[in-house]
């Protein structure tokens, strides 16, 4: 995986779980990070379809429980085409 | 990325350091380049830390929804505070809008909003007209047309007897395919007429209590494109039916109502006119040269103008700021076909060499307006960035083709009204009478009249030892009205006077608004059959009033009167004075050399000259005479 893309997805997490991004690790979920609840996962799913420019499935949404799943999924999308 | 997260840094650093006011710039400025949710939350962050420090105007929404908002409100309040509003947000309980609106008890009445938006949907208002329509008689289909009547009738009274707020309603939006395909355009039953009929009793209820306003939320939707707009995934797992990418243009559009409710609204738009009003430079181009009209390029400024017609009809005052000529800008504006714009649509011209920024200033004192009631456009970025550095103007971006113009300024939320008085039809034209009055004498707005209601006197003299150190001065600072750019000291003017052969006048200049003071310089040579001018120069105040051609006749007799037949002078252009390049031209004088610094002019005095406007008065003082 690249760097880049788990730094934007944390700095992106950070913004939008509203904690530092020092908290925010490859291994958080919802479990470690209180601020993670159903409705701050749709606007971290929203934040991460405008800012990589992709579109995530229902099934892939319900899949992204964790900082580095979502880095994996993102760069699935973009090497692997929308 | 890299010069976003260093503009965070900054940020924090000056959040840090107390700079409130920069901090809050950046912020607002960071929002406009990349208006998205990752943004919007930090900008939301920041923002809230320093809330009590900034003037902003405090204002409470309510949202009560049918649907998932909850994303959209970050993007919304960071907007609003990158336009200076405070906005604190409560959001209803989900599909729960109706026992708020009936319960005097609810949420909605503790929080005491100054606005309510009923953010409602068809499917979730109608399910059975959104998703059965082709299964239902007529009967059905008008029972339960006058049952939502009644049902919006209701939570309208009810929420009036409880609350003072703003209440702003969606109107349907209409499906994206109709139930019927084609046929639904065709038969006696139209699913989207239907709901059209829903969409007018709204309206009409809206009408009927002052406060009540209806969203155009299916002209939204069209605005941006149905399949664009709707996310069926986000629709169907998360009940959010707005795509990512228009999250963001659901908010502006709730921003609008916010701004006039507010009172965060310009009352007034200043324009600039080369290059924004019309294609081109008229100083330049001149009348035939400039681009406006119905044909493209001249079309996109056309439209521009309409834009600015609707805005004038809506009662927002328009006035011209603009680096010009005051006769060729008002050459133009009068009287150029392609135009739509013409001066009785202006309530304060500003057209002179002028600082924008001193004359933005005189514009909001003349109307008597504050300044940050003004808009400005300006096609040029530059101007757009001092004024907005240097006044609480609301400064319009404009893109760099001409043909986004029109779409930039109705974009804008500055000029939106929720009402229209008659007094605000009629606002344009009265401050531009007044203008007529304070500016024309008589009231018609020919050119000459303007120059004859400024009841000019002029005063030419020969240099004196009172007038010798302004008159050096002049001829070192003046750049734009400046034929030959030659600088002089004191010391060489005096010499220059103590001398026969050269003559130098100096000219003041007042008008019935108050004495210019000395404003022109003119330095003559004689060298028996021709008198040439070395220095012809004046200050840009009075420049574009035709004070100029009184001067240069009056160079013209005396050359004369000392028995000079040929009157000549050097046109030596500079990077400032293309203002003056056609002056002789303008003059009747014929060009007889042309050399890399500059053309050399003639005029054979024994045909005359141009004579000094009739609207001027001229005095020569005694002593400038002599000799």
């Amino acid at each position: 995986m690249t760097q880049p893309i788990l730094e934007r997805i944390r700095r992106i997490a950070s913004d939008l779980l509203d904690i530092p991004v020092q908290q925010v690790l490859p291994t958080s979920s919802p479990d470690t990070i209180e601020n993670w609840d159903s409705l701050h996962h749709l606007n971290l799913v929203l934040g991460l379809e405008g800012a990589f420019d992709v579109q995530f499935s229902p099934e892939e949404i319900a899949k992204m429980q964790s900082v580095e799943s979502i880095a994996l999924l993102v760069q699935n999308k973009l090497s692997g085409g929308k | 990325m890299g010069s976003d997260r260093d503009s965070r840094e900054l940020i924090d650093e000056l959040l840090q350091l107390g700079q409130w006011g920069k901090a809050s710039a950046m912020l607002a400025d960071l929002w406009h380049q990349q208006p998205v949710m990752a943004n919007a939350a930090y900008i939301v962050s920041r923002y809230e830390r320093m809330s009590s420090e900034l003037s902003m105007t405090p204002y409470r929404l309510a949202l009560l929804r049918s649907f998932t908002v909850e994303p959209v409100v970050p993007l919304l309040r960071a907007a609003a505070f990158a336009s200076g509003i405070n906005l604190v947000v409560q959001v209803g309980d989900f599909n729960g809008y109706a026992q708020e609106i009936l319960n005097p008890h609810s949420n909605l009445y503790q929080f005491k909003p100054d606005a309510v938006i009923l953010a409602i949907q068809t499917r979730d208002l109608l399910p059975d007209l959104w998703y059965r329509f082709t299964e239902l008689s007529s009967e059905e289909i008008e029972r339960l047309i006058d049952r939502i009547r009644k049902d919006l009738s209701d939570w309208v009274k009810t929420f009036r007897c409880y609350s003072k707020a703003h209440l702003i309603i969606h109107g349907l939006e209409m499906p994206l395919r109709s139930s019927a395909g084609i046929l639904d355009a065709q038969g006696e039953l139209s699913q989207v007429e239907v709901l059209r009929r829903v969409n007018e009793g709204m309206r009409s209820l809206a009408r009927e209590y002052p406060g009540v306003y209806i969203l155009d939320y299916d002209a939204l939707i069209a605005l941006h494109g149905r399949l664009r707009w709707h996310d069926e995934a986000k629709w169907l797992t998360a009940r959010l039916p707005i795509a990512a990418d228009c999250l963001s243009h659901m908010a502006k559009e709730w921003l609008r109502f916010i701004h006039p409710l507010a009172g965060e609204v310009c009352k007034a738009l200043v324009a600039d006119l080369d290059n924004t009003l019309w294609g081109g430079i008229i100083g330049e181009d001149g009348m035939s040269g400039i681009q406006v009209g119905p044909e493209y390029p001249g079309a996109a400024y056309q439209s521009l103008q309409r834009a600015l017609l609707d805005l004038y009809q809506r009662g927002i005052i328009l006035a011209v700021c603009s680096k010009n000529n005051l006769p060729d800008a008002m050459e133009a504006l009068e009287g150029h076909p392609g135009m739509l714009l013409r001066p009785h649509h202006f309530a304060a011209l500003r057209i002179n060499w002028n600082d924008k920024v001193q004359n933005l200033r005189e514009i909001a004192s003349e109307l008597n307006i504050g300044v940050d009631a003004l808009a400005l456009l300006d096609d040029n970025p530059v101007e757009r960035e001092w004024v907005r550095s240097q006044l609480p103007v609301a400064v319009i971006d404009l893109p760099q083709d001409p043909m986004g113009y029109a779409e930039a300024l109705r974009n804008s939320p500055f000029f939106e009204r929720l009402t229209l008085s008659d007094e605000d039809r009629e606002r344009g034209r009265y401050y531009a009478e007044e203008r007529q009055r304070t500016e024309l004498r008589g009231g018609t707005a020919s050119l000459e009249d303007f120059y004859r209601s400024l009841q000019m006197e002029i005063e030419i003299a020969s240099v004196t030892p009172q007038t010798l150190t302004r008159v050096g001065q002049l001829t070192q600072k003046t750049n734009q009205f400046n034929l030959t750019t030659r600088r002089y000291t004191e010391q060489q003017i005096a010499e220059m006077t103590a001398s026969t052969d050269w003559r130098v006048y100096s000219l003041r200049a007042r008008d019935r608004f108050g004495d210019n003071g000395l404003v022109g310089v003119a330095i003559a040579r004689f060298d028996g059959d021709f008198c040439e001018i070395d220095s012809f120069l004046m200050s840009c105040r009075v420049v574009g009033r035709t004070v100029e051609t009184a001067f240069l006749g009056h160079v013209a007799a005396e050359a004369l009167h000392r028995g000079a037949r040929y009157l000549r002078g050097w046109y030596l252009p500079t990077k400032k004075n293309d203002l003056v390049k056609d002056f002789y031209e303008f003059h009747g004088f014929k060009v007889i050399g042309e050399r890399e610094k500059g053309s050399l002019w003639e005029l054979d005095l024994s045909n005359g000259w141009t004579r000094t406007p009739e609207w001027i008065t001229c005095r020569v003082l005694e002593e400038g005479m002599t000799r």
